[in-house]
């Protein structure tokens, strides 16, 4: 079957919780409808107008729920309906964009709810993460201590100065601060209290990590003639990519992922794009501990290997600057784990959309939401714009 | 018909190495506005259902209903008596379950409700459990605002039933919530597993429980992995050869660990590197002590520290840590592949 | 025309228990090896690659991504997972197909059941506030499902155990099958003891370790590269409330809309050919009502999966045996059904046809 039979798909609606570290105030599936009631009157619609639902999140050991899309079935009125759940560790929740859309795209549905949430203060994303089957080497750090040599070896081969990953938290936490649904907002950081803060496992300190929050994210997305027929701004979807390579292999390259390259290269050319730099005028990218910034501009081809840190530390990332990065505030700001990656993609919509309020990138036409998982293994990535083609 | 263990040439077949693995949480849960108060009523004693807007009463409450997707127009109060709708015996019960001698699942169909709820019925024989049987809850001592509240329902007495309904009949609306509502329930989860190596984590676990290190070299790309892996992960193939490896190498890079890590005795900070034993192809991850954390550097050579013999299982933890050998760092090209 | 259908299907031996681990790579990279060999593909021609499993059988998060070690992912494949049965990973495959951004796709399914309780994990499927505390096991589940109907007349002990009879002696043929036998009688089962009555031994499927492995292919490359492709002709699933006492347990009605969506029972044009993913004895009467299959329907020839019931690859199964029987030329038209959740919740159809 030929490409050119593929349906053209667009955001119609996008939605979002208040992320915070604990929500209390509602249950798991309360914390879905937050999302899914705002991303709805966000596209001018109601569940009846919803033909297929796809549901993102990570572990089920979280929130020991296991598949939770049976006992959610009721809350996302996806009963008499078609209702899938994916799960590609931390980059599910732009899987869920990306299953969605390949929906619309095959022609199945007209109209499809995507999904993704973690509400991690069930349980803690620390004991979760933390299982080791019986044999195994001990763990002798959590999660950034997986990823901070990595950091460090990123360092080694860029010759990037150490401040650059400070500079990363300053702009995304005050990013953040523009954001109503951010759980982190920290209008007042500086570098300097960011050098200040604690170092966890060095070369990454306390205010480059990711906090761990309960959110959740909604995106509606349509074909053609619901885009068209949407008296609403919409973001077409020009192209989705996904690529996988095993967490650990002899080779591997952990700065610079060959999959992430790869599903960078293979987005640009469907998307029609030539140079990222010059045609994306604002990125969404999963950037969970600050050094990620530079490491994945290098890594989707937005800067030379070894020149994504000149970037930042020109400011030049900064909203106003030649490629903003995270003016949501991104991952450092909000992690609800399952929604993270949605909110990527849900965000780069925003833009496009003119709905992003203070953090708005003022003409921002086309835009880039990126995820990613596991010990970066799982990469999914789309890019959005005002027009079609 | 058994799966043929992948067995290297030079060893007997042994089964491979398996273990318990439990895990266990206490979850805790936020209800939201509509479990809330269906938790703060068994606290009081009250079984509440929701009234959606097609008037279909739920219990228990549907936070979001099965037709019109809505939350409910209101919380009525249902019961207390309810008839079974359908039963099933169990004979055996099982950890967690609400009774310890046999009883019967039931779906009931409390009085003013539409739907069905799940629970026990402490019939104390099977013969005397029947669909249309009346029955009664029976409430724990101190309730504490969680669906164990209702320990089990038990067979009506002849009147006792219909007059405590006819009581509550009606399916009024209920008074407002109480000063206290509860607002979360905490679920213990405990799960037991049986977890098995595979043949070859179990022949890497032998040979460190003789002091060895075994990697597995793939037969298609040649790569010795350390542990080793079902299948060589590029090539998708069962990595067969067993290689003993030295217990020595260079750290690849490295990151100094200063929060403290659940279960982790050594005091932080400490260096967790990614080892690269000589002769094999890929880094694992290990704790290095034997000199300041700062003093560790990517490149530098190392070696392992075991354990006492005496201490010695089949396990990774053989190794306690590895230290500095004092020999020249390797140079970054030799390693810079591995990153 | 059709535009996409199954080239290759291979199953794991359904065992009560294997030695291999929760990651299912032992039991994928054989049968990875057998779909290759009956296609002459190799791993690089594959397009799209999707999983279907579930944490909880192996009780570690993202117990999924060792998996991907049997796939050999690099260079780096377009690939991706649901924590549900491989049948929905085959649906999210066949939509990737559709959309042309991948001409031949490979979707998989494993649970090594035997590593936990799986009768007590599957509790926690349900409403995690109501009902899941009081630890409700999936046998004690299905018994309800299986009175209701019993009290109803909608069906009779008798009739479930000639359902358990006959999958066992189809088992007999299908050397991947669990517990086969054609020495059984309805009379002797029906005076076992219950496990959980109304349900004896014999109306519930076994505890199984195992895996599947499903080929799709487009349109040209599926003619090129297998005799009698089963074309996909109808892919549908749907969900029901996940509330047990909300629901009608005797009915499947998302099972009959999967079923009227895919075309199974399309005006004069019924299968010939039925596999049913029914774990238990009664749900395969309950689903062939809710499909509308006259009594002239083979059903589960495989032995269904009373004769082996490896979770998140048994519905897989049941869409590889059904367009085997297309490909092996036995059936022109047959059904593929897969099932999720308690007492039938959630029900998936795939019809494929010869050409």
């Amino acid at each position: 079957m030929a490409s050119a039979d593929k349906q053209r798909a667009a955001v119609l609606g996008t939605g979002q919780t208040h992320h915070r570290s604990k929500r209390p105030d509602v249950s798991i599936a309360g914390l879905c409808r937050e999302a899914v009631d705002r991303a709805l009157a966000d596209a001018g619609l109601e569940l009846a107008d919803i033909d297929a639902v796809v549901v993102g999140k990570a572990p089920d050991l979280f929130e020991g729920v296991m598949m939770p899309e049976l006992y959610l079935a009721d809350a996302l009125g996806a009963v008499g309906k078609p209702l899938l759940r994916v799960h590609t560790a931390g980059s599910v929740g732009g899987a869920t964009g990306v299953v969605a859309t390949s929906l619309v795209q095959a022609g199945r549905h007209r109209r499809v709810l995507a999904v993704a949430f973690e509400k991690q203060s069930e349980s803690n994303a620390m004991w979760a993460l933390s299982i080791m089957p019986p044999f195994s080497m001990p763990l002798l750090a959590g999660a950034g201590g997986y990823f901070a040599p990595h950091v460090r070896a990123y360092i080694r081969r860029s010759g990037a100065p150490t401040h650059v990953g400070a500079l990363v938290a300053v702009k995304d936490r005050r990013n953040g601060a523009l954001n109503p649904y951010a759980h982190l907002r920290q209008p007042d950081i500086t570098l300097e209290s960011v050098q200040a803060s604690p170092m966890l496992w060095d070369p990454v300190r306390y205010d480059e990590t990711c906090p761990s929050s309960d959110g959740a994210c909604a995106v509606v997305i349509g074909d053609q003639a619901a885009a068209e027929a949407s008296s609403r701004p919409v973001a077409w979807i020009r192209a989705t990519s996904m690529r996988t390579e095993p967490t650990m292999f002899a080779g591997k390259d952990h700065v610079n992922p060959r999959a992430g390259a790869d599903a960078g290269k293979a987005l640009w050319a469907a998307a029609g794009i030539a140079s990222p730099i010059d045609e994306i005028d604002v990125a969404e990218i999963y950037v969970p501990f600050s050094w990620f910034e530079p490491m994945w501009l290098e890594n989707l081809g937005f800067a030379e290997e070894g020149k994504g840190w000149q970037l930042t530390e020109a400011g030049e990332t900064a909203i106003g600057g030649r490629i903003p990065v995270n003016p949501s505030g991104g991952v450092l700001c909000s992690n609800p784990i399952g929604a993270s990656g949605l909110l990527r993609f849900a965000e780069s919509a925003m833009q496009v959309m003119g709905t992003a309020g203070e953090h708005q990138v003022a003409g921002a036409k086309t835009a880039l939401g990126h995820a990613y998982g596991g010990g970066s293994q799982y990469f999914s990535m789309w890019v959005v714009a005002d027009t079609p083609d | 018909m058994t799966v043929p263990l992948n067995q290297s040439l030079d060893q007997p077949p042994s089964p491979p190495l398996s273990a318990p693995l439990n895990i266990s949480f206490d979850y805790t849960r936020s209800l939201g506005p509509v479990l809330s108060q269906f938790m703060t009523g068994l606290a009081e004693r009250r079984i509440l259902g929701s009234r959606s807007a097609d008037g279909r009463v739920y219990v228990p409450p549907a936070e979001y209903d099965p037709v019109t997707f809505a939350p409910p127009a209101e919380l009525v109060q249902v019961g207390p008596a309810g008839t079974v709708v359908t039963w099933s015996w169990q004979p055996e019960p099982r950890e967690g379950q609400p009774l310890d001698r046999p009883f019967a699942w039931a779906l009931i169909r409390l009085d003013g409700a539409d739907t069905a709820m799940l629970h026990a019925v402490d019939a104390g024989a099977k013969a005397l459990m029947r669909a249309g049987l009346r029955v009664t809850p029976r409430w724990a001592d101190a309730p504490a605002g969680r669906i164990n509240d209702l320990v089990c329902f038990d067979p009506a007495r002849d009147d006792a039933g219909d007059a405590a309904s006819a009581a509550a009949a009606g399916a009024a609306p209920v008074p407002a919530l109480s000063d206290q509502p509860v607002t979360m329930i905490t679920t213990p989860i405990l799960l037991h597993y049986q977890h098995t190596a595979s043949a070859e984590e179990s022949r890497y676990l032998r040979a460190l429980g003789q002091g060895k290190i075994v990697g597995q070299r793939c037969p298609s790309c040649d790569k010795v992995y350390v542990p080793p892996r079902g299948a060589c992960p590029t090539c998708g193939v069962p990595t067969t050869t067993d290689v003993e490896l030295p217990d020595s190498g260079i750290v690849t890079t490295f990151c100094v660990v200063n929060v403290p890590f659940q279960g982790q005795r050594v005091p932080a900070p400490y260096v967790a590197a990614s080892v690269l034993l000589d002769g094999a192809d890929i880094a694992f991850q290990h704790l290095i002590l034997g000199c300041e954390p700062d003093q560790v550097r990517m490149g530098m050579r190392v070696r392992a520290v075991w354990k006492p013999p005496a201490e010695w299982g089949t396990t990774a933890e053989n190794i306690s840590h590895f230290e500095p050998t004092g020999e020249p760092d390797a140079p970054y090209e030799s390693y810079a592949h591995h990153l | 025309m059709p535009e996409a259908a199954v080239i290759a299907f291979a199953e794991a031996p359904n065992l009560r228990r294997t030695d291999g681990t929760t990651n299912g790579v032992e039991m994928l990279v054989p049968i990875f090896r057998e779909v290759f060999e009956q296609t002459g593909l190799t791993k690089s021609d594959i397009g799209f690659w999707c999983s279907g499993s579930s944490d909880y059988l192996a009780g570690r998060a993202f117990s999924f991504v060792s998996a991907v070690d049997a796939i050999g992912a690099f260079p780096p494949v377009m690939e991706s997972h649901v924590e549900m049965d491989g049948a929905f990973a085959l649906y999210e495959a066949w939509v990737k197909v559709l959309t042309g951004e991948a001409e031949i796709a490979l979707a998989y399914g494993f649970g090594k059941s035997s590593a936990g309780d799986l009768r007590r994990v599957l509790a926690l499927q349900l409403d995690p506030y109501v009902v899941a505390p009081l630890w409700p096991d999936s046998v004690s589940i299905a018994a309800l499902q299986a009175r209701l109907g019993l009290d109803e007349n909608l069906w009779t002990k008798r009739a479930m155990a000639e359902v358990a009879v006959r999958s066992r002696a189809a088992a007999v043929s299908n050397a991947r099958a669990q517990p086969a036998s054609d020495e059984l009688e309805v009379e002797e089962l029906l005076s076992e003891p219950y496990v959980a009555d109304p349900l004896h031994a014999h109306d519930c499927a076994p505890i199984t370790d195992g895996a599947a492995v499903v080929v799709i292919a487009a349109a040209d490359r599926a003619r090129e590269l297998c005799e009698r492709p089963a074309w996909i002709t109808g892919f549908e699933h749907r969900i029901d409330s996940g509330s047990l006492g909300a629901r009608d347990l005797t009915r499947a009605p998302s099972a009959t809309a999967a079923g009227v969506a895919a075309g199974a029972a399309a005006a004069g044009a019924t299968v010939d050919v039925a596999e049913l993913h029914a774990p238990f004895t009664h749900q395969e009467l309950i689903l062939r009502a809710a499909l509308g299959l006259p009594d002239s329907v083979r059903i589960s020839p495989s032995g269904g999966a009373l004769a082996g019931n490896p979770m998140f690859a048994a519905g897989l199964a049941r869409i590889g045996h059904a367009a085997r029987q297309v490909m092996s030329g036995s059936a022109s038209r047959a059904l593929g059904h897969a099932t999720s959740g308690p007492a039938l919740q959630q029900n998936l159809v795939c019809v494929v046809e010869a050409h």
